[in-house]
Formats: C-alpha cells, structure tokens, sequence
C-alpha cells in the first residue's frame, strides 16, 4: 500500500525493521519472460506434466512472454534468444492474459488436488484492479483458451475457485505463513494468483519495456519507511553464520547435492585448502540432482579447460615486433574464466563488466599488479528481452539484502546460502514452487535463479510514496541571443512530434518556463483558449505565480500544448533582452517541480549572467595551450547544492548547452552531474550558419524525448564480503558508502565504480556483484532491475594478468584521469595514465615473465593497453596542446564519466572501416539483409589512400572520408554525384540508389546505427571539408603537433618499463 | 603566584579546549552515523557543517593569544594545525560554506575514511594539549 511520503531522510531503525520483516507467503503473481540473455540449456525449463498434480497443485501458474523492446535502433536479432519455455506451454502470440484474482481477506482458497490446470479463461472477466493496458499493447492481446497451457492435463473447473474483490483498492491479504506445513495436496492456505501477461510477437512490441502488466501488488505488511534507503535495502553485512544449523545437512540430505567448496560450507573444511576431491566435483546423479552448477567447486578443473581452450590467450606479445595488433573485428570482452555452467547463467558484459575477469585474493596481489579494479556498469540499458517477475515476496538475503540470483547455493531444498555475504536464509514456501515448470519443490530453477539479469515488480515495501507520475519540465532560455541561435523552432517541432511518445501514462504532467531576465510561466489550464503567460520579474526572490496549472496533466491540455509550442518560437523574436538569469530560473523550476519529482529539461544558450548563479567568463583563449591555467572546477556552489536539493525531491536536470561562447560548463553542469541529468553541448549552434548542429540536435531530442526513463530511483551495489566499493563516476549523489540517488535514470547512462579488496579472498573461489536498481517506471509502476555478475578469484599475478579487460580497464582509467584533472591538474591526470601503463607493465616483466627478453613484452590480454591509454591522451578531454576550447574538453569530460563503456571506447578509440570496396565476403545476414563486415583498420594515415573512401565510427558521429582519386564507381554509384567535385560541402545522408553498392554501403551503415539507441549523424567529408581535422585528429596511431605517435609512445613505455 | 595575561591565556585555552573536544567527538559521531547510513549527507541540519568554522576560529583565537602571551612553545606546538586549517580552509574551491566536507564526494570511501582519521586525530590532539594547558596554567601560576 502506498505509505504516506515521508521525510526522505532518517529514521534509520526502519532499516533493520525491515530486514527482520517475516516473508510471509501471500499470493503470488508470476510474470515471466524468457531471459534475455542467450543460452544453450533450455531443459531446465521442461515442463514436469504431472509432476506438479504431485508436488504442488496448490500452485497454479502460466507463462508469459514478456519482451521488452527498446524504442531505440537497436534491435537486436530477437530470434537469437530462444525462448527458454517449450512452445508448448507458451505461445508466445498469446494475449494480455490473466487469470486469478486477489483475494480477501480471510479468504482461501482450495484446489481441488485434482485439478491441474490453473488457467482459468473465466476469470478475466473479474473485477481486477489493474493499470490501464498501455496503447502499444498488441491489439491480439486477448485472454487464450487454457487448454493450451498444460499439454495432458484436464482442465480445472472454475467454480472450484473462490474469488472475492475487495471493492476498496486495498488488497492487503493476510495468510498466515506456513513454511512448516508440508505441501499437502489442498491443504496449504495459499493463496495463488498468477498472472501473465504476454505481449504478443515481440517485434510487435514497440513500448518502452512496459508491457502491460498489472500491477494488484499487495503488501505483506504496512511498513512506513522513510527512507528510500532503507527500502531498497540498506542492510549490513552479517558477520556471524548460523553454523548451528543442522551442519551435515549440505552433504546426509537424503538426496545428492552438488558438493560445495569448503569456503561454502558450515562444516569445518577436510583439508586444508583448494577444493574437493575430483570425485565430488561430479554432478550428482540422484533422483531429484539440482542442474544448479557447483558453484566453484569445478573451479580448478574448469580454468585448466579454459586455458587450454585459448592458447592464444596465453601468448606474450612483443608490442615492438608486432605492432599490428587490432583485431579486424571488434574486440569481445573477455569471458571469465569460469565453469561453463555458471558463466553460461552470468551477466551480459554490455550491462555489467569487471575490469579484472580474475579477481585477485588479496589486496597484495592487486597492488602488485598495478592494474585498476572496478566495476562498469549501464544498468539501465534497453534490453531486447528481459524477464521480469512479479511476486508478493522478493527473495532476497537477511542479512545484506542481496536478491536472490544465480550464483546462491541451495544447501537443500530449504535453505539457500548467500554468495555475498555467506549467511544461509531460509527458502521461503511460495518460492518453492517454479511457474516456469509448475513443479513444486525446484527453487533452484525459478526464473530468479536462472537468469543474472532479471526484473521484479516491487510491491508497496518498496514505495515511500505513491509512485510519481512522470513529469516533465521544460525551461528555455528565450534572450536575445537564444532567439538569435533559433534553436527554439526545432526544439518546439521536436516537441510537437514527440509529444504522443513521451514516455509516460495518462498522470504525464508537463510544463514550461521561459526566462531571460526575467521568468515567464505559463498556465495551460484546462479550459482556456490559449496559454496564459504570467512574468516574474523579481528574480531575488523567486515564487511561483500560481499554485496549480503551470504543471498540467498532458493529456487533459494537450491542444493547449500543441498552441503553446506552435507559438513560442514566435513570441520572442522581438526580444532585445541579452541578460539570462538562469539561476533564479532553476530555482523556480525546482519549486515548481519539489512536490512532485521529474524531469526538468533546461536550454541554456549563454553564460547565466543575472541573479544567484551568476557567472563570469573564465577562459582565456590565449591560454588555452597551457594544461595548467585552465578552469576545470566550478566557479560558484550555486549549482551544486540545487542540484543536491533537487537530488533529494527526486528532480533530474538535464542541461541542452548552445552556446557559441564560453559558458561555464564546468559550473553549469553540476546542476546534470549531482541531480543524475544529463549534458548535452552544441557548440556554436545556429539554425542557419550551422545546419549539421541543427540536425544533431533534432536526432538527440528526438531519442532524449522518447527513449524509456526510470523516476525517483536508487542504485546500490553490493559484492561479496571482503571487496569494497570505495569510488564511484558518473552522475548521480552518493548518498551513503554504496547507495546511489538517482532522480532519473536513462538508458544512456554508465556507470563505474573503484574497489579494494579489504579482506583476503583466499576462502573462496568466486565473487558476486550486483546491482540493484530500484525505480518507478513512467507507467507508474515500481520495478527493481537486478544484475548479477559473478567472477573467479585467482591466487597468481599471471593469472589476474591474464583475466584484464583491457577496454574497462581504459574506460575506468579515464574516469579516475577526470577525476585527477579536476582535483590536481591535466598534467597530473595525463602522467597518472602513462604511468599506470608503465606501471603494470613493469610489474608484468618483473614478476611475471622469468627470462628477461628485449623488447616491450605484455600478456596477450592487455596488447591494446598502450594503445587505448595513448587514444585516451588524445582524446578531446585530456589532449593538450590544440585549440580545444574549454567547454568543448569539460563536455568530453562529462562525457567520460557518464557513457556506458561501448560508447566511450568508441569515442576514445573509434573504427575505420574502408567502404569503397565492400563485398558480401564473411557478412552477416541479419534477418532477410546480408550486412557486409568490412575489417576494421588501425587507426593511422597509412591506412587511407587516396584512392578510397573510409568510414570513420566515433560513437556518435560517423565520418565517411572520400579520397580525391576516388573510383568513380563510388562517386556515382554509392554517393550519387557525377566526380569528386560535385560532392557538396555539407552532406549528411546517402542517397539510396538501386545499385549493389549503394545497398552495401547503407546496409553496413544502417547496421552500425542499429547497434546503439541514439542516431549517429554521417558527414561525407572531402579532402578540404572543415571537419577534416577532426577526421585526423582521431588517428590516434600518428604523430600530432603535441603528442606522440603510438610507436614513439610504445618507445617511451619501454624505456620506462626496463629501466 | 600571580596572575599574569599567560595564566588567563591557559585558563581560557582549557575552557575552550574542552569545547574543541566536544567538537571532535561530535565530528567523529557524525562521520560515524554518515558510514552506517544513519544521515544523507545532503542533510541541511548535518553537524558536520556547523561546526567547521567555530572549531577554527577557536583554535586561531588560541594561536593568537599565545602570540601575544608570548608563549612560544605552545605556539609552536598549534601552529602547524593553524596550518592546516588555513589550508583547508583556503584549498576547497568555491564551496566557503561547507568547507571540506562537500556532500558529493563525502560518501567516497577514501574522503570518508579521511575525515574520519583527521577527526580523530583532532581528538588526540586537543585531549593532550588540554592536559598541557592545565600544567602550563599551574606552572604559570605558581612559578611567578
């Protein structure tokens, strides 16, 4: 039930309150999806016909398909994931269905034992409180027949099932908690309520990961909590284990568990270190054997397996001998070295990746091998599929809160033990029984355990308040100089075309504030012919004109809406106002938007120059060579603590900057960077003077309005005792040692954190992390998305060498560099990168290599290293030298820190493919497309000829270099012009030709946008376009006016390393 | 036995010393409660920032006596942590108000576990050289 919102800080008892909460069996809605993550073993998920009539009929369940589909490009060959439930028992075309109710109070409810199937169509017809389906719910959703369900068995009569409504909403059920009673067939008292909603043929889909699914949650108690804190879960680790209980049960159980590695185990180990008898390490082979991998235990066996599977892997490599070392293909992350069974269930490294795939036992060991641990997280990523769980009780450990997932071990049936923080918990009954198998008594194979990427529906112990209904805020900079620029006319048809898309439900509230020296707000109140402006011109102390009316319910006032944007480029055209009060601004959209919590999209075009907030220029172009003199950190606090105060009313400020002059970026964007917003620059954008900006812009917005969004939010991560999180990047306000507030969250953000290792690993051989993000979605409804990720610890420097991940290696290296520059200097942050190369290098040579060779020797696994580390001094935030203009390296900066690692690896790194001659050799057929894969070309001048074109990949702008002796077949066939002289100056699209050629170059283009959820804008340069030298300065292999190239640089490296 | 401007000097530092004691105490609760996840450091009633400047000022104004008093084994004892202070007063950019303990990175394990250190060490600090103010104040007092 909703708790009245509270103050959002204290009451810290509530937090262990919590944690004793009884978990007490209710009813159980299960929502399930096939995983999202592609694996090979679907017979886990075989359906037991009969097994259920024995083992649980009081337990009815069906299967859904949910899939979640972004809304963004990436769709990402659905087909490869196959559903992890037998056709059979699914049919993935079936509607929005559902069955079952929620249950009085005192109500129970017997099955017939009988009776086996649970699907019961009748039952729809109830009067169930549920959300509004969603528009984009597929129009075949129809509640399906039942017989489909459970091939063999009869189906269940609906009388035998007794449902009563409460006609208030509240729903709470209150069943006392039987996890003694044996599972009697019709005897237990509980209640079951299933319900499926499947969403039909998943490309159908084209929500933003919402299907529609109803949420009845119903709380298991009234708890008032406080503090989002504590609802997520603040827990403390549990020191002592509850080694009292029944210690023989892991191994005299009448059945065969899979025998765990002593560090697991209550019982004092047999011997004193790594592991059990080869004998043991076998899977069991008794009646009911848990497919439950043996966590660790195969350990040994499988990093023999899997070195010898990659003797590649093994290689060194003299960097100075072999210097072409880039894969023609993009380079894959590396796979922990794991038992196959476990890393089959571990969590995809697009969402979750270490920069170390070994961990090393102690913080000894780390120290010596120089390299970074962390973490890189994009938690909120648009996933093609995604299984979500909707359940009254989440399962999660008492002692630390950890969720439930794949890398727990089941001591026996009853108990589970938790692979964070060891404390063995009990399984609570409901969990018992498997909806995906509806066979009672396989907790080891419920969805929660099966898959390291899951999401929960939270029921009201997860709410301090009513979940916030999206809200919107608007604040444009309409100054003379905003006007000028003429960015409003886009931003308002932006607006205009997206307005339907806003993620959001029938509660979506929008706003708008305009400002220039003054605040302008605009009542769009229901009724009225056209929008009512209303001035504030005493910008010391700003209030809100009007209490309601300036936020309104979308779509109650959307003609108004639609008036509004239709006239606002053209209100100001005559403003001679250049002031820009931006600050008192803020403060009004903060008042405005405090009840309520949002998003608050503010469009600066200068340097705020008017009330709090004010700031003055601080660049001094002549300066701008010199790495010492130049102003990284903010000029005034003003922006940091709104955006701290926003962070606490669960507001999230993105910032749009164009700007043709200096603005403070570093100032400015502190108001993104605590309130978890997000930056945005366009740099001298003009609607004239600047059409590739325009189109930028238009691209940005059209995905910043409508890709998926997650309102007051939280993130906490947690690993396995003994490692500690002690840093954290990216835009958001640490609220406590590893509790992260996020007002929005967006599935453009990334993530990273830094670790320790506080206490030695040697007591066990894997580790967990995982991240928890809880957050309510803009359909209202509260959702914790749960990622696991789980890694080997090794005991030797080789091996932890040989486990490095060199692209998240780079990624968090950056992230510290920025960090660095900040707080000392960019020198200092561009010595800290070299010398974490040397650094680990030397260690390599010292203590790993025996025989001392000349040359630059590295483990196969960091070969890319130096030259990552060299693209990253190159990179726009860390170059010198160069004419960068300040906001533009700030921006960079904040780029780093709030990119996912793909993305930020192709900005510091990007592809060159050469396009002019692209054939169907080794392409990949997409569905009914053949996509050429042209190899990827190290980055250096050598590698272009003029007789070619190139395409350059940098993320978020693609470059397509035409060289002047260009065939003439691609001239014509490809770019559509007659010679090398008629390519205008400004292009930005291909036209599409009926040749092969052309279908080629468009499909491979098509195909790289189709990987990431914005829209990288092609430019087709010519040897004398503009932006030629920004085409070079991303060869990263050659030499630059101020920086080395990577031969010298690997040079310099290797004096270091061997002096 | 006389009571000269150095024995009122003493008596003063010790009155105030205590106070500086409780400062720390009261620091190192805070810092305490801000680890376990008792208070959001965005906290507009947090201790931490009250304080910062009072135990300051207190401990310039002690530095500044003494100079008068001349008194310069004890000045020499507090001048580097006036150092310090002026240091950390002076090192924060642009955040006068919350001195060193800026809420965004307070929770970063490193700064946590810093101000913590730095608290206690505070601690150590002003607990001895109240012991040491109460012999000079004897000493002083009795000697003349």
């Amino acid at each position: 039930m909703p708790v009245a919102p509270g103050n959002p800080h204290g009451n810290p008892e509530a937090a262990q309150r919590q944690g004793a909460l009884p978990s007490t069996p209710l009813r159980r809605e299960v929502t399930l999806a096939p995983a999202g993550f592609p694996r090979g073993d679907t017979r886990h998920f075989r359906p037991a016909v009969g097994a259920s009539d024995v083992a649980g009929p009081v337990h009815s369940a069906m299967m859904s398909s949910q899939v979640v589909v972004n809304q963004g490009y990436n769709s990402q060959l659905p087909g490869s994931y196959p559903p992890l439930t037998p056709a059979k028992t699914l049919n993935p075309g079936s509607g929005h269905y559902y069955s079952g109710g929620s249950q009085g109070p005192g109500q129970t409810l017997h099955r017939p034992p009988v009776a086996a199937n649970p699907a019961v169509p009748s039952l729809h017809s109830g009067p169930v409180p549920r959300m509004p389906a969603p528009a984009s719910q597929s129009p075949a959703a129809t509640p399906r027949p039942s017989g489909g369900f459970l091939p063999g068995a009869s189906p269940l009569p609906p009388v035998t099932w007794q449902h009563s409504y409460p006609s208030m909403g509240s729903q709470v059920n209150h069943y006392p908690p039987a996890p003694s009673q044996p599972p009697v067939p019709g005897s237990t008292n509980l209640s079951t309520n299933h319900q499926y909603v499947s969403s039909g043929d998943p490309l159908l889909q084209n929500s933003y990961g919402k299907s529609g699914i109803t949420s009845n949650t119903n709380s298991g108690s009234l708890m008032a909590h406080s503090n989002y804190d504590e609802i997520e879960g603040g827990g403390f680790l549990a020191t002592p284990q509850l080694a009292t209980k029944n210690p023989q049960i892991s191994r005299s159980v009448g059945y065969t568990y899979p025998s765990l590695p002593p560090g697991y185990q209550n019982v004092p180990p047999p011997s004193s270190a790594t592991g059990m008898p080869p004998s043991s390490l076998n899977y069991p082979s008794g009646p009911q054997a848990f497919p439950q991998a043996p966590l660790g235990a195969n350990h040994l066996t499988a990093s023999m397996g899997g070195l010898s599977l990659h003797p590649e892997g093994l290689r060194v490599v003299n960097l100075l001998q072999e210097r072409k070392m880039l894969p023609s293909t993009p380079l894959q992350p590396p796979v922990p070295n794991l038992h196959e069974d476990i890393q089959k269930l571990n969590c995809n490294p697009e969402l979750f990746r270490c920069t170390l795939t070994s961990i090393p036992q102690t913080q000894a060991l780390l120290n010596k091998a120089k390299l970074p641990l962390g973490l890189l997280l994009h938690p909120f990523k648009d996933l093609v599929q995604l299984p979500v769980v909707t359940s009254s009780t989440i399962v999660r450990c008492r002692s630390c809160r950890t969720y439930i997932n794949p890398f727990v071990s089941f001591l026996d049936q009853r108990r589970w033990k938790c692979n964070l923080c060891y404390r063995v918990n009990d399984v609570p009954e409901e969990f018992m029984y498997n909806p995906l198998t509806r066979v009672y008594g396989e907790p080891h194979r419920r969805p929660e355990v099966q898959n390291a990427t899951i999401e929960f529906m939270a029921p009201s112990e997860y709410m301090l308040r009513p979940p916030q209904p999206p809200v919107y805020l608007f604040v444009f900079d309409v100054s003379h100089n905003a006007v000028e620029t003429g960015y409003l006319n886009s931003v308002c048809q932006s607006l205009l075309d997206n307005l339907d898309l806003l993620p959001g439900n029938t509660r979506t509230k929008i706003g708008f504030v305009t400002f220039d020296s003054t605040i302008h707000f605009y009542s769009l109140q229901e009724g009225l012919s056209q929008p009512q402006m209303l001035v504030i011109s005493d910008i010391d102390d700003v209030f809100i004109p009007m209490p309601e009316n300036l936020l309104v319910n979308l779509n109650e006032s959307k003609e108004l809406v639609q008036g509004l944007l239709k006239t606002l480029p053209q209100m100001f055209t005559k403003s001679l106002e250049t002031q820009s009060a931006l600050g008192p601004a803020l403060q009004a959209a903060f008042k405005l938007m405090a009840p309520t919590g949002g998003r608050i999209s503010v469009f600066q075009t200068q340097l705020p120059t008017l009330g709090v907030g004010a700031l003055k220029p601080r660049e001094e172009p002549n300066q701008r060579s010199s790495a010492k003199e130049i102003h990284l950190t903010p000029s005034t606090d003003f922006y940091k603590k709104l955006a701290l105060d926003c962070s606490g009313q669960q507001v999230a400020v993105d910032l749009f900057l164009l700007s043709g002059q200096y603005s403070d970026l570093a100032s400015l964007g502190c108001i993104s960077r605590y309130s978890a917003g997000s930056v945005y620059y366009y740099p001298s954008y003009h609607h004239q003077q600047n059409p590739v900006q325009v189109q930028k812009l238009q691209k940005e917005l059209q995905r910043y309005l409508t890709r998926k969004i997650g309102f007051e939010a939280v993130m906490r991560i947690r690993c396995t005792k003994g490692l500690s999180i002690h840093t954290f990047h990216g835009n958001f306000f640490v609220r406590s040692t590893d509790l992260l507030s996020l007002p929005n969250v967006n599935p453009d953000a990334g993530y990273a954190v830094q670790m320790s290792v506080e206490e030695s690993l040697t007591d066990t051989q894997l580790v967990s992390f995982q991240s928890a993000l809880l957050y309510t979605s803009s359909k209202g409804e509260r959702r914790i998305r749960v990622h696991t990720l789980c890694l080997p610890v090794v005991s030797t420097l080789n091996e932890v060498f040989l486990g490095a991940d060199v692209q998240a290696i780079s990624g968090l290296l950056a992230n510290m560099a920025v960090d660095r520059s900040v707080t000392a200097s960019l020198s200092d942050a561009r010595d800290a990168l070299v010398n974490a190369v040397i650094d680990s290098l030397s260690a390599y040579r010292s203590s790993v290599l025996s025989n001392q060779q000349p040359g630059l020797m590295v483990p196969f696994s960091l070969r890319l290293f130096p030259l990552f580390v060299l693209a990253l001094l190159k990179q726009k935030s860390f170059q010198t030298g160069t004419n960068a203009r300040l906001d533009e390296r700030i921006f960079a900066m904040c780029q780093v820190k709030n990119q996912p690692l793909v993305y930020l690896m192709l900005t510091t790194h990007p592809s060159l493919y050469r396009v002019d001659n692209l054939s169907d050799e080794g392409a990949l057929s997409i569905s009914d497309r053949t996509v050429p894969q042209p190899p990827i070309l190290q980055l250096s001048v050598e590698n272009l000829s003029r007789d070619g074109a190139f395409l350059m990949d940098a993320g978020s702008i693609l470059m397509l270099w035409v060289g002047k002796n260009c065939a003439q077949n691609f001239l014509s066939q490809v770019l559509g012009v007659q010679n090398y002289a008629s390519i205008p100056p400004i292009m930005t699209d291909l036209p599409e030709l009926d040749t092969p050629e052309s279908a080629r170059t468009l499909a491979f283009i098509s195909w790289l946008r189709e990987q990431r959820p914005f829209f990288p804008v092609l430019y087709i340069l010519r040897d004398e376009s503009p932006m030629k030298a920004n085409f070079l300065q991303h060869m990263v292999e050659d030499r630059t006016e101020s920086a080395l190239s990577y031969y010298e640089f690997l040079l310099h490296i290797q004096q270091q390393v061997n002096k | 036995m006389a009571f000269t401007f150095a024995a009122f000097c003493y008596m003063l530092a010790l009155v105030l010393c205590a106070a500086l004691i409780f400062f720390a105490i009261w620091h190192i609760i805070a810092f305490d409660e801000l680890r376990t996840d008792f208070k959001s450091p965005i906290d507009q009633g947090n201790p931490v920032h009250a304080l910062v400047l009072p135990e300051y000022s207190i401990h310039s104004l002690f530095c500044v006596m003494f100079l008068c008093a001349q008194q310069w084994l004890t000045l020499g004892l507090n001048v580097p942590l006036l150092f310090y202070h002026f240091w950390r007063y002076f090192h924060c950019p642009a955040d006068s108000s919350e001195l060193a303990y800026d809420p965004p990175v307070v929770m970063n394990a490193d700064t946590l576990s810093y101000c913590q250190k730095e608290a206690w060490c505070k601690l150590a600090f002003y607990l001895l050289s109240f012991f040491y103010y109460l012999y000079c104040m004897i000493y002083t007092l009795v000697s003349s």
